[in-house]
């Protein structure tokens, strides 16, 4: 990144300019396009922001003032002898993202088989089933696990419940993607040689999926963990929980503890599961 | 090893290689089997799951959907479906409030996430404390659940959806933040170098040779985070952060049941319409159509 070149003069620009006129204006239609487009998105803006309250600026400064605080009596962050309660949730947490996202990937094999296309061609079938499976994959984990909390009660069996059933539809959605993927010409050499359907789905079509399969599920994993850390807030069990309860009795050093332990946690999580996802990969090859 | 085939016969030198082959794989198999099974059995006791439970609970959950489900009969369904949704203005509001939320949150989420993306670029920033601390600062705003965010925003600024915004934006921008630089660093370098050669300074660069370049996968990854963002606005309401949430947890918690398939309904209805919306334009940007 070296400037040793001078910069265009003023006038040679002028008479590229002058000489390639379509390349420097636009039309009067678009502009005009740009300007009402503009002006309504500005216009929309101003409007969200009047009515989610940011012009209320004297309560914006309050909070500001308050927001200091809260981040002066977080540091530093203090455990104050609840360090194995919260080692305890974290690995509740961790059971809660780990059974959770088993659960899921059991129930959503056989459902993936199902929404494939080459596997049940009835395009009303595929059809109907993938919208569901977007039916499920539109209503966010937290809604699941209160809706939970108040069949099975209190704790982290319903944040289990939760993560299996909100993932269920994004993972059936993803592998029955797989399915849809596999190379054709392995299930003919298998069909060639004589085997029947569940001969072909477990020696043509399995081997194929099994990586996709399990790359995604620890995926899951990996944004499990992430979700089951908030589940708690409404009830379900885990690190949540006690994140909740430190933050209503403004217990902010404690807080910004319980924070740390979430990131380095997650952060744990995600190398681990890395190292294993590039295993798998590698042992496929 | 190597002086045993040498004096042995070779098929019986490849079976016993083969063997041991074999041996090492069922090995490997049975401990990862077993770390698997240990890792079941402490989540069954941490996750307090206890099969008899898990039975008795089971019809408990077949009343509470049924429950949820509308009476709808084939000669009043009109009336019926009124019924159901007797609140429906009410929660067009705060359905439209939670839209509200979604885009503003993205919209000054990803306001930031440009600002900031250009320091955290490897190929455009040579101070080495600049870029690590953007980077730093990307990985705290997206590492913190929005929720968190939230309740801390709450106690602060109150209840309402200002703190809902702000949640999402910080969370949004260091999601955004992240994937802009990615893109900055898989550019052009020869648009670079002949801006430069202009004699063009750090600002006027990035704005004639970098922005143009990285402007659609910008727009195209905004418009991924704001369907993202949808979902988590119908959710931030449980912490009092405004929207759809506030209203869904009341009903949840009081058992109105079929007021909780209608607002659910609702949200998912919602978050098919804008998913399908944001794909076509997205489309339309990958595929280099000018938006407006």
């Amino acid at each position: 990144m070296t400037r040793n070149s001078k910069p265009l003069s003023p006038k040679a620009f002028g008479s590229i300019k002058e000489n390639n006129p379509r390349i420097f204006t636009t039309t009067a239609a678009t502009r005009l396009r740009q300007f009402f487009f503009w002006t309504i998105f500005g216009l929309i803006t101003l409007f969200c922001l009047w009515r989610t309250g940011f012009f209320d600026l004297p309560t914006i400064i309050e909070g500001l003032d308050k927001l200091g605080d809260v981040f002066r009596f977080m540091l530093p962050p203090a455990h104050n002898g609840w360090l194995w309660e919260f080692l305890y949730a974290i690995l509740e947490t961790l059971a809660m993202a780990f059974l959770g996202t088993l659960l899921a990937s059991i129930a959503a094999l056989p459902l993936g088989f199902l929404g494939a296309k080459n596997v049940i061609p009835t395009f009303l079938f595929h059809f109907g089933l993938r919208r569901f499976f977007d039916g499920i994959r539109g209503v966010d984990a937290l809604i699941w696990a209160l809706i939970f909390v108040s069949v099975v009660g209190l704790g982290p069996f319903a944040g289990i419940l939760a993560i299996a059933v909100s993932d269920t539809g994004t993972l059936a959605k993803l592998y029955a993607e797989a399915i849809e993927n596999v190379d054709k010409k392995q299930i003919e050499g298998v069909k060639a040689s004589g085997a029947n359907n569940v001969q072909i789905m477990r020696y043509a079509i399995f081997p194929q999926i099994f990586p996709v399969l399990l790359s995604n599920s620890l995926y899951y994993f990996e944004s499990n963990t992430r979700s089951a850390t908030i589940l708690g807030i409404v009830g379900a069990g885990g690190i949540g929980l006690q994140l909740s309860d430190r933050i209503k009795i403004n217990n902010w050093d404690e807080a910004s503890f319980i924070i740390c332990l979430i990131l380095i946690t997650v952060f744990l999580i995600d190398t681990l599961s890395k190292e294993i996802r590039s295993l798998i990969i590698n042992e496929t090859r | 090893m190597t002086t045993n085939i040498t004096t042995q016969d070779p098929v019986a030198a490849f079976e016993a290689a083969q063997s041991e082959l074999r041996r090492q794989r069922r090995l490997t198999n049975i401990s990862f089997i077993i770390a698997f099974s240990l890792a079941i059995a402490i989540s069954f006791y941490v996750g307090e799951v206890r099969i008899d439970k898990i039975l008795a609970d089971l019809p408990g959950l077949f009343t509470y959907i049924q429950g949820t489900l509308p009476d709808i009969h084939p000669q009043t369904a009109m009336a019926d479906i009124g019924e159901w949704y007797w609140a429906f203005p009410q929660w067009l509001v705060l359905l439209f409030d939670t839209i509200i939320i979604a885009f503003l949150g993205t919209l000054l989420g990803t306001v930031s996430a440009f600002f900031i993306c250009f320091p955290a670029s490897r190929n455009l920033i040579r101070s080495t404390w600049i870029y690590f601390l953007s980077r730093r600062l990307m990985e705290i705003a997206r590492s913190v659940p929005e929720l968190v965010y939230a309740m801390i925003f709450v106690f602060a600024f109150g209840l309402g959806p200002f703190p809902g915004v702000l949640a999402i934006a910080i969370h949004s921008c260091g999601a955004l933040g992240k994937l802009f630089s990615e893109v900055n660093e898989n550019l052009d370098e020869d648009d670079i170098e002949g801006v430069m050669a202009t004699g063009a300074n750090w600002f006027q660069t990035i704005r004639y040779a970098v922005v143009p370049q990285v402007m659609p996968n910008f727009v195209s990854y905004a418009l991924l985070r704001f369907e993202i963002n949808v979902r988590a606005a119908s959710v931030i309401g449980f912490v009092g952060a405004g929207g759809i949430g506030q209203e869904l947890m009341f009903v949840i918690r009081q058992f109105v049941y079929q007021d909780i398939s209608a607002i659910v309904l609702m949200i998912i209805c919602t978050v098919a319409v804008i998913d399908v919306i944001c794909e076509k334009l997205r489309h339309k940007i990958i595929t280099g159509k000018a938006l407006v």
